[in-house]
């Protein structure tokens, strides 16, 4: 999808977006405040370059506009798959890119992560992942890997695993998928620029994702586990 | 010496803690298993592949955590991070005086994929709240399978990671880059290569590793704590100077080592006269030329 006319509806009450690379950057308005929009397009990977000019316009919104909110606009195919990114520690970019978000997210910015288009495995954990809140568009792609290479790798045969996706929300592709584990806030069917005024609104600095997850069925042991760890208790029957 | 390596996670967690202080959270008596293993017709295991607990190391209240690399490579699901996140709250909960991250991993099990993303999303927000409350978490990655996929994310999250030269730190493995780009790209089979390019060596001299040690649980334990004390005293968390610096390092090493090929090209830009020779050293001659070469280490 069209990263601007994602932008004109989200943002109807102006921005300044410019894309650089297939990296979104700039500022917009939302609710008569400014915020700061980072993003990706054209599902391009997230290399370190990518990795460290986002990092970049977060602490610089830190150090220039302390407590405005961030917006992350989502669409990679995930990490660069190079020899040479690797090399340079794409981790360590990745890494810094999430502590960065985490920095914001401690000095009081809200910051709310939009799927438009299409989100995967390494590139997803350092951008809507790492949001006080992902929120998704419906026709909008999440996953780890597609279920033909999950069959490669797991053995299993291809037409069993789209057997089990139909009613199983943990492996299979889909934006729906990751709402029932508690993964992504909501699915935005409705008018954008309202639902992205009231996902900032909401937002808060707690990880209430595997509460989430439990709470919709689609992950029942996650957050009963780590209560179980953390109380010194048996895990509780759901 | 007691082989990191070749160590099961609970045989490093029992050389790290100070002998019978181990207390695990969960055992495996619990049974706790997968729910999504074995509707896939794979095998489960009690502990889900990681083992949670505390103990005592000298005086210190320490929570640990070791994935075991024998069941699906350490890869991490919705139980196994559920495991990592509860004892790094309970951590939070009791004030402990550092958390240890034992990580060998490939990253996410595929066979839960979307509950094993959001888990270790869930898991590097754990850690870097843990950091928040005052209480340093330190890496150790000395595992044959190495640390991969997000959890080289997270342990670059932590206040710094302890790695073996025999180790590996990287986020997608060398052959899913072959898979995806061709054995021109990355061969896989290139064994020095791939040591060169993961290796517990490069990632020391790049500044990714802030400790280098022999494949010995004692010397992981006296780096870990080393770093661990280190960070408490300079303050555990996030802020803004050292995130300043952490992206003038990266930026300079986009600058300067952007263009090269090869990892031999980058230890000879950083100044080491024969970088043949730096795959040959042992750790302690390794770590002597390193002090003079190696990049600064900031988290």
């Amino acid at each position: 999808m069209n990263w601007q006319t994602v932008a004109d509806a989200l943002f109807p009450q102006g921005h300044r977006i410019v894309e650089r690379n297939n990296f979104l950057s700039g500022e917009a308005q939302v609710g008569g405040q400014a915020v700061t929009v980072i993003g990706t397009t054209a599902h391009t990977p997230i290399g370190v370059e990518i990795a460290l000019a986002q990092a970049t316009a977060i602490l610089d919104t830190v150090r220039r506009h302390p407590g405005r909110p961030i917006v992350i606009m989502v669409d990679t195919e995930g990490q660069r798959l190079r020899r040479r990114d690797e090399m340079l520690g794409i981790n360590s970019y990745m890494a810094h890119l999430g502590k960065c978000v985490e920095l914001a997210r401690r000095s009081g910015h809200r910051i709310v992560g939009l799927v438009y288009d299409q989100a995967l495995s390494g590139g997803f954990i350092t951008s809507g992942l790492i949001a006080d809140a992902c929120y998704a568009l419906p026709d909008a792609t999440i996953r780890v890997m597609g279920l033909p290479a999950m069959a490669r790798i797991t053995k299993v045969p291809l037409e069993r695993l789209e057997e089990l996706a139909v009613d199983n929300p943990v492996f299979a592709p889909g934006a729906e998928n990751y709402r029932r584990m508690g993964g992504v806030a909501e699915i935005w069917h409705g008018e954008l620029a309202a639902a992205l005024e009231q996902a900032i609104a909401q937002a808060g600095p707690e990880d209430r994702r595997a509460e989430l997850g439990l709470e919709r069925g689609g992950r029942k042991l996650s957050f009963r586990v780590a209560q179980a760890v953390r109380t010194g208790s048996d895990v509780q029957a759901a | 010496m007691s082989s990191y390596q070749e160590a099961t996670a609970r045989q490093r967690i029992a050389g790290m803690l100070d002998e019978g202080s181990f207390e695990e959270f969960l055992p495996p008596q619990m049974r706790l298993t997968s729910p999504h293993l074995p509707q896939l017709d794979a095998p489960v295991s009690f502990d889900d592949g990681v083992a949670v607990g505390r103990g005592t190391i000298e005086g210190r209240k320490v929570f640990i955590a070791a994935q075991e690399g024998a069941f699906m490579g350490g890869a991490v699901g919705e139980v196994h991070g559920a495991k990592l996140v509860g004892m790094l709250r309970r951590a939070v909960d009791e004030r402990a005086d550092a958390v240890l991250l034992l990580l060998e991993t490939g990253g996410v099990r595929l066979h839960e994929a979307n509950a094993g993303l959001i888990a270790v999303s869930e898991v590097m927000r754990a850690v870097l709240d843990t950091r928040a409350a005052g209480i340093p978490v330190i890496a150790l990655v000395g595992g044959a399978n190495g640390c991969f996929g997000g959890m080289g994310i997270v342990a670059r999250c932590t206040n710094g990671v302890v790695i073996s030269e025999e180790s590996r730190l990287a986020m997608s493995g060398p052959e899913v880059i072959e898979t995806a780009g061709g054995v021109e790209e990355f061969d896989a089979r290139d064994r020095a290569l791939v040591w060169r390019v993961t290796g517990g060596k490069h990632r020391y001299l790049l500044g990714d590793a802030q400790a280098i040690v022999s494949d010995d649980i004692r010397s992981f334990r006296d780096a870990a704590l080393r770093l661990a004390d280190a960070a408490r005293g300079a303050g555990t968390g996030l802020t803004l100077e050292a995130l300043e610096a952490e992206q003038r390092m990266l930026g300079s090493r986009l600058e300067r080592f952007g263009e090269l090929e090869d990892p031999l090209e980058i230890w000879e830009a950083l100044g080491v006269d024969d970088p043949h020779s730096v795959p040959l050293l042992e750790t302690d001659a390794f770590r002597e030329l390193a002090e003079r070469h190696r990049e600064g280490a900031a988290s």
